[in-house]
């Protein structure tokens, strides 16, 4: 594994740590024999003589959260269970749709056999014998990886009966979603999964009592799951010394927008955002600087250029600065950006989203798309700032899943630091910063 | 009237049997249905999947419509996705749009008077680090300006 070092000329960090992602720049690391001779499915066997409970304790001892956006313990969601031996399921979200993020796609491309690895473990940890991984449906290539992946694991006897003599039956097959962002809500999920309209589900009761077809299930994001194997291999003492006190392990985050070097970076939870930005990241193109960060996929609330430098990427520090890690999806945004536009871009992505079964939702993604293009086409009004914020504030809360949330958090967020902006395009009819007003309504129907 | 084929039939057979439920297989269904019917899922299709499947018309018919990836008019022999969210929007995605129409002489959501092609915005495919970047079929096509787009589709015929 590498350390953190400091180049002189940059005075950024610029390493990884590559933790999960050790092998990802070997082809064969792809197949069942190139991913063995890495040690693969080892962790599987070491698992497999292990006491289930003691599995499930030594995930919650090492402090592993979520990777998908909520960030929730991974052990004390398995804790949910019912302690009986009703059937229950374990499904693998891979619904990766939050916008910036691209990581679970890296990983399914590149290592499918640690995501099935990772997940026989935690299915043998929580007695499940089936699974299912759910794909964005227009992840083709991390589709055709994982189902030969799977076909390798069922020869090698990794799936299906008596898994390496142990008892253990499992078996674990592939959904292909159809596009819809809200499939990537744990409960929207299991409705597709059903072979329904995705529309999240009221909670509780919750997926582990009452999920899949009714019954118990587990909804993992692919990085949780695939954390698993390492934390049966190198235990969760290990673990928690990467990573801060609170936030153990490293993460992978994935960098776009107007940024020289984008791409998917592993490093420990807690490493410096600006680090993230002019270390590995390269900085920017053509002398622009930093305006703002949306530090963890476009629902989290944008971050200045002076908070951005001061932010560390693990839960606490960026609860503490009023947004969110999420998914891990850094988009920059540098000076020569229109806010009121980039604001529009999401809100239009939320209202072409919105699974429509609540109202708050429903009419205020509409709402707050409609008025943001209003300013954007240059006829916006003064009072319409304050009824971005007051549509906004009507939707946080109020809804069966956090889409809603998701849309109004970077209203308020936007509007209330880049205020100067939005108040300039209505005073001017045209941007701060482009000096244009662009086209009004989105084009695309609904 | 449409009718599925017979491989396409059994293709459905075993998605109604591959999943826990049956209700399960109307998702990969569509999608048997929809490659059959040349790229779109009209209410012929419907009807017949309906048939083929014994699931009422109504319960296949709210899941077609509630997601993205079932095209609901004709589309072009290559359907070319222009992903619009914001990474890429950062990065020129407009301009790409703009210019694909423009040169292809076509509006958003139409079929070129060739039938070769139809220009689509869509919203993140998870292409973030690699903006700008489209879609044609199952194909991701990254790091894009708009020249070296349109030379792509130059080249298919």
């Amino acid at each position: 594994m590498q350390t953190l070092d400091l180049t002189e000329e940059t005075k950024y960090l610029t390493k990884e740590t590559k933790y999960l992602s050790e092998f990802y720049h070997l082809p064969e690391f792809k197949g069942l024999a190139g991913y063995k001779n890495k040690g693969g499915y080892q962790d599987l066997e070491k698992a497999l003589k292990m006491p289930p409970q003691a599995i499930i304790d030594e995930v919650k001892a090492s402090g592993l959260r979520g990777r998908g956006g909520a960030g929730f313990s991974t052990g004390m969601k398995w804790g949910f269970l019912p302690k009986n031996n009703e059937p229950r399921y374990l499904l693998c979200n891979a619904d990766e749709g939050e916008p910036g993020t691209f990581k679970d796609r890296m990983m399914m491309e590149k290592a499918p056999h640690q995501l099935i690895e990772g997940m026989i473990i935690s299915a043998f940890a929580i007695n499940s014998k089936k699974s299912y991984i759910y794909v964005r449906g227009e992840y083709d290539e991390s589709i055709d990886a994982l189902e030969a992946a799977l076909q390798e694991a069922y020869k090698a006897g990794y799936l299906g009966k008596n898994i390496l003599g142990s008892g253990f039956d499992h078996d674990m097959d592939v959904y292909r979603g159809a596009g819809a962002y809200i499939c990537g809500e744990e409960t929207g999920m299991i409705s597709s999964l059903e072979g329904l309209k995705g529309q999240p589900k009221l909670k509780p009761p919750f997926p582990a009592i009452q999920g899949y077809l009714k019954k118990p299930t587990i909804v993992n994001n692919v990085e949780t799951l695939a954390v698993v194997k390492y934390i049966i291999r190198d235990g969760a003492a290990h673990y928690r010394t990467l990573g801060t006190e609170k936030s153990a392990g490293t993460k992978l985050f994935s960098l776009s927008g107007n940024i020289a070097k984008p791409g998917n970076y592993e490093v420990p939870l807690g490493y410096a955002l600006k680090d993230m930005i002019y270390g590995m990241g390269g900085g920017f193109k053509n002398n622009k600087q930093l305006k703002a960060v949306i530090p963890g996929g476009s629902s989290a609330p944008v971050l200045n250029a002076a908070e951005s430098m001061k932010a560390t990427l693990d839960y606490e520090n960026l609860a503490q600065m009023g947004s969110m890690l999420g998914s891990g999806a850094i988009i920059v945004i540098d000076d020569s950006q229109c806010m009121v536009q980039c604001l529009a871009n999401l809100m239009h992505f939320y209202h072409h989203e919105s699974c429509g079964q609540c109202t708050p939702c429903r009419e205020g993604t509409g709402w707050l798309d409609k008025i943001s293009h209003s300013i954007l086409s240059g006829h916006g009004r003064r009072q319409d700032i304050e009824l971005l914020l007051k549509v906004a504030d009507n939707m946080k809360g109020k809804t069966i899943c956090a889409l809603s949330d998701a849309a109004a958090l970077p209203v308020i967020s936007f509007v209330t630091k880049f205020r100067d902006e939005f108040e300039y395009f209505v005073n001017e009819g045209k941007s701060k910063v482009k000096g244009t007003a662009f086209k009004g309504a989105p084009h695309a129907s609904h | 009237m449409f009718q599925l084929s017979n491989e396409a039939k059994q293709k459905i057979q075993f998605e109604l049997k591959r999943y826990e439920s049956k209700q399960s297989a109307v998702l990969p269904a569509l999608y048997i249905g929809q490659k059959e019917n040349k790229g779109h899922i009209s209410p012929d299709v419907i009807k017949e999947l309906s048939k083929v499947m014994n699931i009422p018309e109504a319960q296949i018919n709210e899941v077609f419509t509630f997601y993205t990836m079932y095209n609901k008019n004709k589309i072009g022999k290559y359907h070319i996705q222009v992903c619009r969210t914001l990474s890429c929007m950062l990065n020129g995605a407009e301009e790409l749009t703009a210019h694909l129409c423009k040169e292809l002489d076509v509006k958003l959501n139409e079929v070129t008077a060739d039938g070769r092609f139809t220009v689509s915005e869509v919203e993140c495919l998870g292409s973030c680090g690699t903006a700008p970047m489209m879609q044609i079929g199952n194909k991701y096509y990254e790091n894009l300006n708009p020249e070296a787009a349109m030379n792509l589709l130059r080249g298919m015929k």
